[in-house]
């Protein structure tokens, strides 16, 4: 299977501060990658570079054939974000806001109105569509930020720490819309502190340690949750 | 610019909702005006004084109302993280930029349509020259508020936002509020529109300089 993503010697500075280090590994085509890491390994800047919003310092992204710093508007109409943050206007209804994201990826009127109603089915809010987003719970608005990143139908998914704030059940059924979209063969990366949940998903497993990749193997290789947690532990030092 | 037409709407669609700033605004506008007529109690008979205490009382209250809605105008997008979402979407950052100075623009415009009929109530004024002033306070809000979004995106992810937009904004919209201010005192003082053309002109170029500049470098004003 062919390298949708590509990432080598990649490196990020803030000023003196060397947030990432030579970073380089490959995605293919409908993996599913999960990133481990500490607070303060880097993830979410790592995850900021490859959605171009944050420039590089040094080293070269390659996302489905489009140099980062050459071309992002291009890199911007393949990925879709999940992220903590739901992205969402809260004064506007669900049908608005995904109406809205639609027509900034220049989606035409008739098409959109069907890719809007069909996402609000696939993510459960169909019966709340003319509802104010303020009015949502935290469990909903997820899901409907699931739909937020998917109403253009991107090759690309990535997901920052998207369990935070959600209980269990919000969780599970966060996963459970998540799981139903497997069919449309996207590409997903996620960054995750929740192991016992995200390793359930995932078909490759990097873990990021001050700056730098320091595990990266298939989940077949990795074993059971709890090995998993022990090889975690004795790679990274918090 | 389709682009750009669309986030205003979407703006002015969650300000009508919620009319967070226009209230505020307006509610700010008019109480600047009753207080000014308070203040010239004993003046508001004579129509030569209020002829030369108009310009300034009107363009106050436009800049503070105005200054108001600017520092809510990026705020909102925080909320959800709603701008890193916009930034996320195949825009150009000068859509981003338009976008909101239109919503901007039509909220100041409503705030001065409400304003100008309580001024001249308030202030027992007719006023004279409605077109020529029109164009004024058109030429006027455009370059406020082009400067104004510009900052307001500057200062959003600054702790002290309500206090540096102000600061930064005053200086840099003298020589728009000098020629507004000036032109407004000679069309209510039954000027013609060729009275003002000077005005017009310094108040056109001003506008054009700003909004390409704004252009140019709002990308790096919503930079992380």
């Amino acid at each position: 299977m062919e390298n949708i993503i590509s990432i080598k010697g990649l490196s990020k500075a803030f000023g003196n501060l060397h947030v990432l280090k030579n970073i380089g590994f490959d995605v293919k085509k409908g993996d599913f990658i999960t990133i481990f890491g500490p607070n303060g390994a880097g993830k979410t800047t790592l995850m900021k570079i490859m959605s171009t919003l944050v420039e590089p310092s040094g080293g070269s992204i390659t996302i489905d054939g489009f140099n980062i710093k050459d071309d992002p508007l291009e890199i911007r109409k393949r990925i879709g974000s999940i992220s903590h943050e739901t992205y969402l206007y809260s004064e506007l209804t669900a049908w608005e806001n995904l109406r809205f994201f639609g027509r900034m990826y220049n989606m035409d009127k008739s098409r959109l109105n069907a890719r809007v109603d069909e996402l609000l089915e696939q993510v459960g809010l169909g019966y709340r569509s003319n509802d104010r987003v303020g009015t949502f719970s935290r469990g909903m608005k997820q899901r409907l930020s699931i739909a937020r990143a998917l109403i253009h139908k991107p090759p690309i998914l990535f997901l920052d720490e998207p369990y935070t704030g959600l209980d269990q059940h919000a969780a599970s059924t966060f996963e459970h819309v998540l799981r139903g979209l497997d069919a449309q063969d996207t590409t997903k990366i996620m960054i995750s502190h929740n192991i016992d949940r995200s390793l359930k998903l995932c078909n490759r497993v990097l873990i990021l340690d001050k700056g730098t990749i320091v595990f990266n193997k298939l989940r077949t290789d990795v074993g059971s949750v709890e090995d998993f947690k022990a090889t975690y532990e004795s790679f990274v030092h918090e | 610019m389709i682009r750009s037409l669309h986030i205003a709407a979407k703006d002015l669609k969650a300000e009508f909702r919620t009319k967070q700033m226009l209230n505020s605004m307006v509610i700010f506008s008019l109480l600047v005006i009753v207080i000014f007529s308070v203040s010239f109690g004993d003046l508001l008979g004579n129509s030569k004084i209020v002829t030369q205490l108009a310009p300034g009382v009107l363009w106050i209250s436009f800049t503070f109302a105005g200054m108001l809605g600017l520092s809510r105008s990026f705020a909102g997008e925080l909320e959800n993280g709603c701008l890193e979402g916009l930034k996320l979407c195949p825009v150009d950052r000068s859509a981003i930029y338009n976008g909101k100075t239109i919503s901007n623009a039509v909220i100041m415009f409503l705030v001065e349509i409400i304003t100008v009929p309580l001024f001249a109530v308030m202030f027992n004024y007719s006023i004279n020259g409605l077109a020529g002033l029109a164009i004024v306070i058109i030429l006027g809000t455009i370059g406020f508020i082009s400067v104004g979004t510009l900052l307001s995106a500057l200062t959003v992810n600054t702790r002290t936002r309500e206090l540096l937009l102000p600061i930064l904004l005053l200086p840099i919209i003298i020589p728009v509020i000098i020629p507004a201010v000036l032109a407004t005192g000679k069309m209510l003082a039954n000027g013609d529109i060729s009275d003002i053309s000077g005005e017009l002109r310094l108040l056109a170029v001003y506008d054009i300089i700003f909004f390409i500049i704004a252009q140019l470098v709002f990308e790096y004003a919503i930079g992380d």
